[in-house]
């Protein structure tokens, strides 16, 4: 009996271990460098100097290479997950800020803001396969779960282009409300999520037609309209919650993915741009630009329940399990 | 064989026009786009009589900033079929705005951009020939044509005077300098700058304790030195506002002055729609663009002219429509909402076609601080701090 509760509670520990070894990479645009965090404790373990102004941020799907768009470097870096040593570059054309990994991890889609391009890049062989000529500033790029679909939205076009994984072209466009700026396909690649800062929107747009299927507008009180600037998406794996930043209103909005009522507003910290889950969809982290910090939000509770410092500007965010 | 040789020949020549058929047809798919045709009216100025060597006079303010937006909804225009012409009218300096506008506007575009003085802003819009269409002022800051002399057909980008006035004294009263001492140049535009600060002191209850013309000599760059220190010997003040909106003295107000006090206004700490410094909220990416296109840093009448064409080709592609009725109808409606790199959407003001936005308040090397300041509230937006709100109004627009 003794032994039993004995073995629980270690397995229990055991288990939680497990659950927390992920580590949290955060991008710190003006520290040019990589903050790590480990999310149980609640503490920035280390920085990494990374390369000047780092922003976008992902992981290859087997969690062993870390890619860093260093945008004043005019190149997007690779680097090992483990020990942070630099691996390569790839040629991402000038000033990288947001890209996209397709779900194999072989291909990248860079959005090269100041020339209105889309370069698609080989990651084996490190070089630039094709550019694609999308509207004016593209920003938001994705790749649908089931690689049919790359995503740009361009900020000042106010449209996302629907680009053909197979043939590298556009093959249709949707129009959406102003300034466009991050894009997400729900688990199932059935619906295309994106956030108008400008317009203060969110627009679900069903991946069959291209056609616009819901808009959702977000009001926080005491908050004016035009501080609400939503930017960064994610969406749980069963389609059950969205999460969507809301900028400078420094709040997350936690969006109903079935019925698609706003459930509620949860305050992190100043100007919160980025998001990501934890990878048993527990937690989620924010990076938020200006109070130089990142939340931590239980997701069950749905409640914030940290803020760790990590440095200045934090920007983006990637979690390794 | 010469049937033979003659089957061949019309097969030729059907092969021929076949291919030219298909030719034609192309070329109609590719010309099938709805053309948006916009006319840019300015007239070359004299250069004026310089201040300093620093900063080079430019001829073509405007130009680049129309020339960009244009490119920018054809960017988009090639995903909605739609096409955006832009026609540059550069009257002499001896010429006339009003013929060419007769002449080779009217009729012909129902949108123009306008980059002329107020006067002849008001001439044009008062042709008859110009009463259908849709004037972008992007040019002037004066508050009468936003006011009294306002007209139905005009829309104005650039911040008001007023506007900019409202935007120094919410951050003269959130650094609580409250005592004003009022420098003003002697051209009319100089008092109608003194006038908006004069009306700002009282919409937010500052002390105007001196006011001063200065009438000493342009060329101060010899004499400013004991100029400044003699003409700002004043009752104790705060801050000195200068209205100087040619640059002929107020550059030799700072450091000079007999007590150190900061100098903002036309010079010092600006209130302007654009800045060098302004690098927030995308602005980095325009000004970048900008700079590779132009040779130069977008001035405050690109700004103004890259937003006029941009909100048309905005309406355009909303409307899906060229239409004078369509585009204006949208433009002025509630639902219009313009992306200026300024952080907060802009739209026009119903009651006097005052663009509404946010405005720089610059240093030259620093963006300071952006209007409206956190703290000034309004009932429908905090935007509507700056400037005539529709209860102040005295234009009488009607809202067809």
């Amino acid at each position: 009996m003794i032994k039993s509760r004995y073995l629980k509670v270690l397995l229990v520990s055991m288990l939680s271990g497990t659950a927390y070894a992920e580590s949290v990479f955060v991008t710190l645009e003006k520290d040019n460098a990589l903050g790590i965090v480990e999310p149980v404790e609640g503490k920035l373990i280390k920085t990494v100097p990374i390369g000047v102004r780092p922003r976008g941020i992902a992981l290859s799907p087997d969690n062993k290479v870390l890619y860093i768009a260093t945008s004043d470097e005019n190149t997007i870096k690779m680097f090992d997950a483990e020990t942070f040593k630099e691996l390569g570059k790839l040629p991402s054309g000038d000033d990288p800020e947001t890209f996209a990994l397709n779900p194999k991890g072989d291909r990248m889609y860079v959005s090269n803001e100041d020339d209105s391009m889309v370069t698609v890049i080989d990651i084996a062989r490190k070089k630039a396969v094709k550019q694609i000529k999308v509207g004016v500033e593209p920003e938001g790029i994705t790749v649908s779960p089931d690689n049919s679909w790359v995503i740009s939205a361009s900020e000042t076009t106010n449209m996302v282009h629907w680009i053909d994984t197979k043939t590298n072209a556009i093959a249709d466009n949707t129009l959406v409300d102003p300034r466009p700026r991050a894009v997400m396909f729900t688990a199932d690649s059935q619906q295309l999520w994106v956030t108008s800062e400008m317009a203060g929107t969110l627009t679900i747009i069903d991946a069959k037609t291209k056609q616009i299927t819901k808009n959702i507008n977000f009001a926080v009180q005491g908050v004016t309209p035009e501080k609400i600037q939503p930017v960064g998406i994610v969406i749980d794996k069963d389609r059950k919650r969205g999460y969507v930043a809301l900028g400078p209103a420094n709040r997350v909005a936690v969006v109903n993915a079935q019925t698609f009522e706003v459930e509620r507003y949860l305050l992190v910290g100043q100007r919160v741009w980025n998001l990501a889950f934890s990878p048993d969809q527990k937690r989620l982290y924010t990076t938020n630009g200006i109070s130089n910090d990142l939340s931590i939000i239980d997701l069950d509770s749905q409640t914030v329940t940290k803020s760790i410092g990590v440095g200045t500007y934090p920007w983006g965010v990637a979690v390794k399990p | 064989m010469i049937r033979s040789m003659r089957v061949y020949f019309s097969m030729l020549v059907r092969i021929i026009i076949i291919s030219q058929l298909v030719n034609v047809s192309w070329v109609y798919a590719k010309g099938n786009k709805q053309v948006v045709n916009i006319a840019y009216l300015t007239q070359q100025q004299k250069p004026p009589t310089i201040l300093s060597n620093l900063d080079p006079f430019i001829d073509n303010k405007g130009e680049p900033g129309a020339e960009l937006a244009i490119k920018d909804n054809d960017t988009t225009g090639q995903f909605t079929r739609q096409s955006f012409v832009l026609k540059k009218f550069v009257v002499p300096v001896e010429g006339s705005v009003v013929d060419i506008y007769t002449k080779s506007i009217a009729g012909k575009f129902d949108f123009v951009v306008l980059n002329l003085p107020a006067a002849q802003i008001l001439e044009v819009a008062d042709l008859p020939v110009a009463k259908q269409a849709m004037l972008f002022d992007v040019a002037t800051s004066d508050d009468g044509l936003r006011n009294a002399q306002c007209r139905n057909q005009v829309v104005h980008i650039l911040p008001s005077r007023a506007m900019r006035a409202d935007a120094l004294a919410q951050y003269m009263m959130k650094k609580r300098w409250k005592k004003w001492f009022l420098v003003v140049g002697t051209t009319p535009e100089d008092k109608l700058y003194a006038d908006a600060i004069k009306r700002a002191a009282k919409r937010f209850g500052m002390e105007l304790v001196a006011e001063k013309i200065w009438e000493h000599t342009y060329d101060a760059r010899r004499t400013a030195q004991s100029d400044v220190a003699v003409f700002t010997q004043v009752d104790d003040y705060d801050v000195l506002v200068v209205a100087d909106e040619q640059g002929q003295f107020g550059e030799y107000l700072d450091y000079r002055t007999w007590n150190p006090r900061p100098v903002i206004g036309t010079q010092g700490l600006v209130a302007t729609a654009w800045h060098r410094t302004h690098e927030q909220w995308g602005a980095v990416q325009i000004q970048n663009r900008f700079k590779e296109a132009a040779g130069r840093w977008m001035e405050e009448q690109d700004y103004a002219a890259y937003l006029a064409v941009r909100a048309i080709g905005e309406a355009a592609t909303r409307t899906k429509s060229n239409t004078l009725k369509d585009i204006k109808g949208y433009l002025l409606s509630e639902s219009f909402a313009l992306q200026g790199y300024k952080g907060v959407p802009l739209s026009f003001r119903s009651w006097d076609g005052q663009l509404r936005q946010p405005v720089l308040l610059a240093a030259p090397r620093s963006l300071v601080a952006v209007a409206p300041l956190e703290g000034f509230l309004h009932p429908k937006t905090e935007l509507d701090t700056l400037g005539y709100d529709q209860p102040e109004t005295l234009c009488k627009r009607s809202t067809e």
